[in-house]
């Protein structure tokens, strides 16, 4: 079993066969929009001293993570990293509690606990990430584990990048749900620098999906700056695991086009590889695409833009508002109650 | 009432379990065909099926790390670690991941990990470990460390009821050497209550698991000067009975703390100071340590006799104790 290398998304035409109509395609295009819109607010707010800590962007993932993110069906879950926030957008989280949850007050979805992208609200069937990358992905693979147990129709999605790939987890998890057939995604967001690290110093192999043989299911490469190929992928993925067809390792190839994290002003990525990725922006590229293809004219465009906009400001505004959280509050929930699992997270 | 040993009233309690919520289940390498390195599952996959006792891969991450998963999606997860050596290999499941989801998103982690652990019988440096301090240490994880068949049955239930993840020690050496009378139908004991497993009102041996029948042993031979000694069994580390502890030294105003675990840094540090800061008043003689040395787990005999308190050791330092 090779990897396959996916096809780019030409025409309407093939995005209709995916079941994608032109409401979802502007769909897709605004959840793009917002993800950078809030990521580029996230680093005015950082500059500004209201973010503590440090603040992480995914600049050059917003279309894989949408694209996954709206493959995903209505009771399906994982677990997004830090370079997914598109997932989180997709999903439903709402913005303003994201910004609350970068300055770390009460109504971010960790409530001050913790910061950045490590939130998910598991109403919408995310769950909250930690540093230790790839941790989540045994998590998410117990996920599937449950779903095979109790007969669930369901899938879970579980991402890393192509650094933690080094890590025992990652062997531990797919050997495991290879082994079991379990309905899972394994979604690598190979940005091709772990921090500092190239990829030929992180894994000696073309592709990180080339792995996927050694668990008996497929791999599969696809470019990660076009949604509309990430999704046909996504969905496939998806929708097979369902059906009973086992996990896939989709891997999507992009750059990051950051440093690591704020402080980092990334000297050590070539000036002609940032050049080269530019040119397949993933918004700049769908926008093109959507010009070409779906008749996007500058007034409709505006009017995405704008309203993207105005929300986002809003948000910004309202997630201000929220109080930091009560000191007095800090011990109280390391222990969850019996209460705590009478609710929807528990479903 | 039946007789069981302490491996039996565990098996029992899982069994009940599983029998009265569809949601719990068994992961584990060998717990299917070959019902556990010690045997509590043997039997288990007949009655319950291959997804109920589920044979996993030598992966502790992705045992410890799945069971997780499966506790959000809503399932009881009980799963073994062969020897509670091993669970080393999970340590970033349990502590990075399980111990602080709640305190970070809310979502609860009700997870059982079974621990076979402590020595006795020449397992050398990687089967005879007790690593409940470490955990106990981690704020978001529950310990648990029965020394009775009784409190075995009775604390694995409320350990597969919590709403956390639950690390539930259960000593080797107890496993067929401790019989005890057990209540057939399910029960449970409550985490945080200490028991007074030898009455006495000279002295106290805080202790738990199997140096709570070193501590009874070495009691009796004090019994013989005259001298009555309590042993207190904390059963469970966290929560720990500060209550009962406090209660013991005012009555008895001198204190050993005892446990199979290396001595630095050992849950019975954090006794001894709780002690110092809360009930020093009370205290006729300083609180004295009995604990294994800071050094690996032995293999030949007669080193792990060195290592593991005796009941000699334990005697010794009543003794000294008493004379204060």
């Amino acid at each position: 079993m090779a990897v396959r290398e996916a096809e780019p998304v030409a025409s309407l035409d093939e995005v209709r066969e995916v079941g994608l109509d032109r409401e979802d395609l502007l769909a897709l295009y605004r959840s793009m929009l917002m993800t950078r819109g809030i990521e580029e607010r996230g680093h005015i707010l950082y500059k500004q001293g209201k973010i503590p800590g440090s603040f992480y962007t995914g600049r050059g993932n917003e279309a894989a993570a949408v694209a996954i993110g709206t493959a995903m069906g209505p009771n399906d879950v994982g677990a997004p990293l830090h370079r997914d926030m598109g997932v989180h957008v997709t999903r439903g989280v709402e913005p303003w509690r994201i910004f609350a949850q970068y300055m770390g007050r009460e109504d971010g979805p960790t409530r001050g606990r913790d910061g950045n992208v490590h939130m998910a609200v598991a109403e919408l069937g995310l769950h909250a990430m930690v540093s230790h990358l790839p941790a989540m992905l045994p998590v998410a693979t117990g996920m599937a584990l449950a779903f095979k147990v109790r007969g669930d129709h369901r899938v879970a999605l579980g991402w890393f990048g192509e650094g933690a790939a080094a890590r025992g987890d990652t062997h531990e998890s797919m050997n495991l749900a290879g082994v079991r057939r379990l309905p899972i995604v394994y979604v690598c967001d190979n940005n091709q620098w772990s921090y500092s690290t190239p990829t030929y110093l992180s894994y000696p192999v073309e592709h990180i999906a080339d792995r996927a043989a050694a668990y008996g299911f497929e791999g599969v490469v696809v470019d990660g700056t076009d949604v509309l190929a990430v999704y046909r992928e996504a969905r496939r993925a998806i929708e097979k695991a369902r059906a009973g067809g086992g996990p896939t390792l989709l891997e999507c190839l992009t750059l990051r086009m950051e440093g690591h994290a704020v402080h980092d002003d990334a000297f050590y990525v070539p000036k002609e590889m940032f050049e080269r990725w530019a040119e397949s922006d993933p918004i700049e590229r769908f926008r093109a695409w959507l010009y070409t293809n779906a008749g996007l004219g500058e007034d409709e465009e505006m009017e995405i833009t704008s309203s993207v906009k105005r929300l986002l400001n809003e948000a910004l505004e309202r997630a201000e508002a929220s109080p930091s959280p009560d000191p007095t509050s800090l011990a109280h929930g390391v222990f969850a109650s019996p209460e705590d699992l009478d609710t929807p997270h528990h479903k | 009432m039946a007789e069981m040993t302490y491996i039996q009233a565990i098996s029992d309690s899982l069994r009940i379990e599983m029998r009265r919520d569809p949601r719990v289940f068994v992961l584990g390498e060998d717990v299917g065909v070959y019902g556990g390195a010690f045997k509590v599952s043997l039997g288990f996959q007949e009655e319950f099926g291959p997804w109920r006792v589920i044979d996993m891969p030598l992966s502790e991450t992705a045992i410890v790390g799945s069971a997780t998963g499966a506790a959000l999606m809503g399932l009881r997860p009980v799963a073994e670690m062969q020897f509670a050596d091993f669970v080393s290999c999970a340590w970033d499941q349990l502590v990075t991941v399980a111990a602080k989801q709640f305190f970070r998103a809310r979502t609860p982690i009700p997870i059982v990990v079974r621990l076979p652990s402590g020595g006795g019988f020449s397992g050398g440096p990687f089967h005879s470990q007790n690593p409940e301090s470490s955990f106990a240490h981690i704020p978001g994880l529950k310990v648990v460390c029965p020394a009775t068949p009784h409190d075995a049955k009775g604390l694995l239930a409320t350990a597969i009821e919590d709403p956390n993840p639950v690390l539930f020690f259960e000593h080797k050496h107890l496993y067929r050497r401790i019989k005890g009378e057990v209540p057939e139908e399910r029960y449970t004991v409550p985490l945080g209550k200490a028991s007074v497993h030898r009455p006495g009102d000279d002295a106290v041996v805080v202790t738990w698991g199997a140096m709570v029948y070193t501590a009874a042993a070495a009691a009796e031979e004090l019994a013989k000067d005259g001298l009555e000694t309590e042993v207190l069994d904390l059963r469970t580390l966290v929560p720990w009975d500060k209550e009962a502890v406090l209660e013991s030294v005012e009555r008895c105003s001198k204190v050993l703390v005892l446990h199979e675990d290396t001595r630095t840094g050992g849950f019975g540090a954090e006794i001894a100071a709780t002690i110092a800061e809360e009930a020093f008043e009370h205290l006729d003689a300083p609180v004295v340590r009995v604990a294994a040395p800071d050094t690996p787990v032995p293999f030949a005999p007669a080193l792990e006799k060195a290592y593991i308190p005796q009941v000699d050791d334990v005697a010794a330092a009543l003794r000294e104790l008493a004379a204060y």
